[in-house]
């Protein structure tokens, strides 16, 4: 049994440093996935996720990195985003629902003058966990503290616009400018990212372990834990199963995070039913009480 | 004494459409002005522009001594409707803490004073019997009795409440209007939109509107049959 969990580690140096990428990018995505959850961003995320895809794409036939590529596709997609959100004749879901259809498309056509095609367009797509150098830790480590510091510093308006605009506005603090931070720090983790799970994959993990600590936890550092637990299980077990069922290792990742946020919330589901069953059991037992509360 | 709040010849809307012109009003501290009217009729509208989040259209307005929205610590504003996600997983207590970020700005600790004023506004709003409990597992009257707990937290000058009644029931109507009482007596302004008539009637002006000003004034004068069979097309029972 130790050799079914721990073998495929202690044996090769290559998903040992896969693992870490793991582990580094669900830190990263619990940080910025729980504002992304709670601020009601994922179309948002997903949109900066495929907005990277063009600037990876010039990167790779450029022959530069495709961590700068997929930083200017960001920043791009950023100022595409925030120029649309300002916009009024049409809803911002439509509106950037196109950006990054046309982001995606302009990504596929750039990746088509590639003479590898398929090959890096895929890896763009579903990231190359098992191929992560020693380089690629060390820029997620700086990404992971990069953003755990906008998240601490700007953690009173993240809040405040989780809440409401207005409420941010009147407490002092620019709509604006931190909204285009979080939009900053969800684009970093994207960048630091799409090379471990890919651009399509990686809301998968912004999202699903955020999505699972806002399930059971009442305060927003106890989501960002769960969320950064949830995400480490995931790597790990999308890991062990890729390795020992021959499957895609990122779609594996993020495939277990999404099944541990659905057990979840079946969970909850039932408590909430059983908790409620019991609340109306009460209340038939003990009618005069009922009476008296609402006299 | 000087005036908290001046209004004079002011227009209020959205982008270049003006809603409401020729708004005048002083509002001296410890006063309580109340908006009545019906939906879209430019309540919130003129509280919005009072808190800073809409640019006046023409005219001018003073809040505090200077233009409105400079002084967030200074001044407090309860929108219609908050919006309390049905995920958000956070606690009332964490909600009215929120209130003292003004104060705090982005990086200055929060004070044990803090903490205390947290306390006390809890108490007094009622909301400290569900302190614990996250936002979303309260019912509507619980929801907006922790936002009224948060904007109480800024112990601000300027109070500016968008139908803080909104979801209450009538010990909730009453506690509310008490709450106000003791904050015009230690001096606070306190602008008030509501559809209420009866919450009206311890305003010094109420102010009329019907997308203008129908009518201004004590209670006495501004809920004129006249001016209520003008702006809801009914008249109050005597």
């Amino acid at each position: 049994m130790g050799d079914f969990l721990v073998g495929p580690f202690s044996d090769n140096e290559f998903l040992r440093q896969s693992l870490m990428a793991g582990i580094l990018v669900a830190c990263i995505c619990a940080i910025a996935g729980t504002f992304v959850v709670l601020r009601g961003l994922a179309f948002v995320g997903d949109a900066l996720a495929h907005g990277v895809v063009p600037g990876v794409a010039t990167a790779t036939l450029l022959g530069v990195s495709g961590v700068i590529g997929a930083a200017v596709g960001a920043l791009v997609m950023m100022t595409g985003v925030g120029l649309v959100s300002r916009r009024y004749r049409m809803s911002s879901d439509t509106s950037i629902g196109l950006l990054f259809v046309g982001m995606l498309a302009l990504g596929v056509i750039i990746n088509s003058r590639s003479h590898s095609f398929s090959g890096d367009i895929t890896t763009i797509l579903f990231g190359e966990v098992l191929g992560v150098s020693r380089a690629d830790l060390w820029w997620q480590l700086g990404a992971l503290m990069a953003v755990g510091a906008i998240a601490w510093v700007c953690r009173r308006p993240f809040l405040l616009l989780s809440v409401d605009e207005g409420l941010t506005q009147t407490s002092g603090f620019s709509v604006r400018r931190y909204h285009n931070m979080m939009l900053g720090m969800v684009a970093l983790t994207v960048v630091a990212s799409f090379q471990t799970v890919g651009t399509l994959l990686v809301i998968g993990m912004l999202i699903a372990p955020a999505a699972t600590g806002a399930l059971f936890a009442s305060r927003v550092s106890t989501v960002m834990l769960t969320a950064a637990g949830v995400g480490i299980v995931a790597s790990y077990s999308g890991l062990l199963l890729s390795y020992h069922a021959d499957l895609a290792a990122g779609a594996s990742i993020v495939l277990v995070a999404v099944l541990i946020f659905a057990l979840c919330a079946v969970v909850v589901e039932v408590q909430r039913w059983r908790s409620h069953r019991k609340d109306i059991h009460h209340d038939h037992e003990q009618p005069h009480i009922h009476a008296q509360v609402h006299l | 004494m000087s005036a908290n709040m001046v209004a004079s010849s002011l227009a209020v809307g959205y982008g270049h459409r003006p809603i409401v012109s020729d708004i005048d009003f002083v509002l001296e501290p410890g006063a309580l002005m109340v908006l009545i009217g019906t939906n879209g009729s430019g309540k919130s509208t003129l509280l919005k522009t009072l808190a800073g989040l809409l640019t006046p259209q023409s005219g001018s307005v003073h809040v505090l001594g200077e233009a409105p929205g400079v002084q967030p610590a200074r001044v407090a504003y309860l929108p219609q409707h908050p919006v309390s996600s049905h995920t958000l997983p956070l606690r009332v207590r964490d909600i009215v803490a929120m209130g003292r970020f003004a104060h705090r700005g982005l990086l200055r600790r929060v004070t044990p004073q803090d903490a205390s004023i947290v306390t006390d506004v809890m108490k007094r709003t009622g909301a400290d019997a569900f302190s614990t409990r996250p936002l979303r597992d309260l019912s509507g009257g619980q929801q907006q009795r922790t936002h009224l707990a948060q904007v109480l937290a800024r112990e601000a000058e300027v109070l500016l409440l968008d139908e803080p009644t909104a979801g209450l029931d009538i010990s909730g109507r009453e506690a509310v209007a008490d709450l106000i009482s003791q904050e015009r007596s230690r001096g606070v302004t306190v602008v008030m939109a509501t559809h209420e008539l009866g919450d009206a009637e311890s305003a010094d002006i109420v102010m009329l509107l019907a997308q203008r000003v129908v009518a201004q004034g004590t209670p006495a004068q501004a809920l004129s049959d006249a001016a209520l069979r003008e702006c809801f097309g009914f008249t109050q029972p005597h």
